[in-house]
């Protein structure tokens, strides 16, 4: 028996036209709206209005540590003093400091779980170096990645009336 | 004269590749796209530090607030004083009350321009805590390490 062939194999072509013009606007919308934004990282710090503690620390706690931030009249850096110790303007030196004192001791009672450091920043010194200071006493990243803590518990020194 | 007739062919141009380009732009600006603009500023110049590294899980009520180098603090989109700055954190406190939450719990991020003094955002902090705000973030650029 033959087969009759019903008419002619249409090709059926998709419409791409009205994609590719909603693909283009959406392209364009996500081009315009596209900002470069350098990562942001926090340091948590919780200062209740009185934290200061009364009294004499604990005979087996570290003294504690105020971190005098000198600045110029423009709020550059010129001086860095830790308790009796001069770091010029090094904050390297601060942080080896600070690594030599807290040593490797981690944990429940540890140096570095009782250790305080008070920031004493001149009035006009820039944010910036104040933040390198914090850096320096918290803590520093190790070759694969991970970050050793140092101080944890950080406050500021009351500004002077006035000041 | 006798004129030959040519055969034209109708050349379609192959879309495959520049749609699987196109597709792939897209889906890597979708990505990256990034519409909570609340805690950004432009104006603001983070301080770097290489310890900065970004949260692993999300702050509890957070109120960003703008300290910019000209003694000035940005809080919903509106430049404040210092000082200016108290009805602003009192209304913020009085709103978490109403939520039943601690002004205590929430955390205040504090944005500073690098060439912030200090003493402004020692201000802002102080004035934070008369509003009962304990919990600070101090917040700064990621920089590579040494």
């Amino acid at each position: 028996m033959q087969i009759e062939k019903k008419g002619s194999e249409a090709k059926v072509e998709m419409q791409m036209t009205p994609m590719i013009d909603i693909v283009f606007q959406l392209l364009t919308f996500f081009i315009m709206t596209f900002k470069i934004v350098a990562a942001e990282g926090d340091f948590d710090i919780k200062m209740p209005l009185s934290s200061r503690s009364e009294g004499p620390p604990p005979e087996e706690q570290l003294p504690p540590m105020k971190v005098r931030l000198v600045a110029t009249s423009g709020g550059q850096l010129s001086k860095i003093k830790l308790n009796d110790n001069d770091f010029g303007v090094s904050f390297d030196g601060l942080h080896n400091y600070i690594i030599s004192l807290i040593g490797d001791d981690r944990g429940p009672g540890s140096n570095q779980e009782s250790a305080e450091v008070e920031l004493d920043c001149d009035p006009q010194l820039h944010y910036e170096h104040v933040i390198r200071a914090i850096t320096a006493v918290s803590g520093y990243t190790e070759a694969d990645g991970n970050i050793v803590k140092l101080v944890e518990k950080i406050r500021f020194t009351p500004p002077k009336p006035g000041g | 004269m006798k004129l030959t007739k040519v055969k034209t062919e109708i050349t379609e141009m192959d879309m495959t590749p520049m749609i699987d380009m196109t597709f792939q732009l897209i889906a890597f600006f979708m990505m990256l796209i990034n519409f909570a603009e609340g805690d950004q500023n432009e104006r603001i110049q983070l301080p770097a530090s290489e310890l900065a590294k970004p949260a692993v899980s999300l702050l509890e009520s957070p109120i960003t607030l703008h300290v910019t180098d000209k003694d000035s603090v940005i809080i919903g989109g509106q430049e404040v004083s210092v000082d200016g700055l108290k009805p602003f954190m009192d209304r913020e406190a009085s709103v978490l009350s109403m939520r039943g939450k601690s002004p205590a719990a929430a955390t205040v991020i504090i944005r500073g321009d690098k060439d912030a003094r200090t003493i402004t955002v020692q201000g802002v902090i102080k004035t934070c805590q008369l509003a009962r705000f304990e919990r600070f973030v101090l917040r700064a650029k990621e920089e590579r390490g040494y």
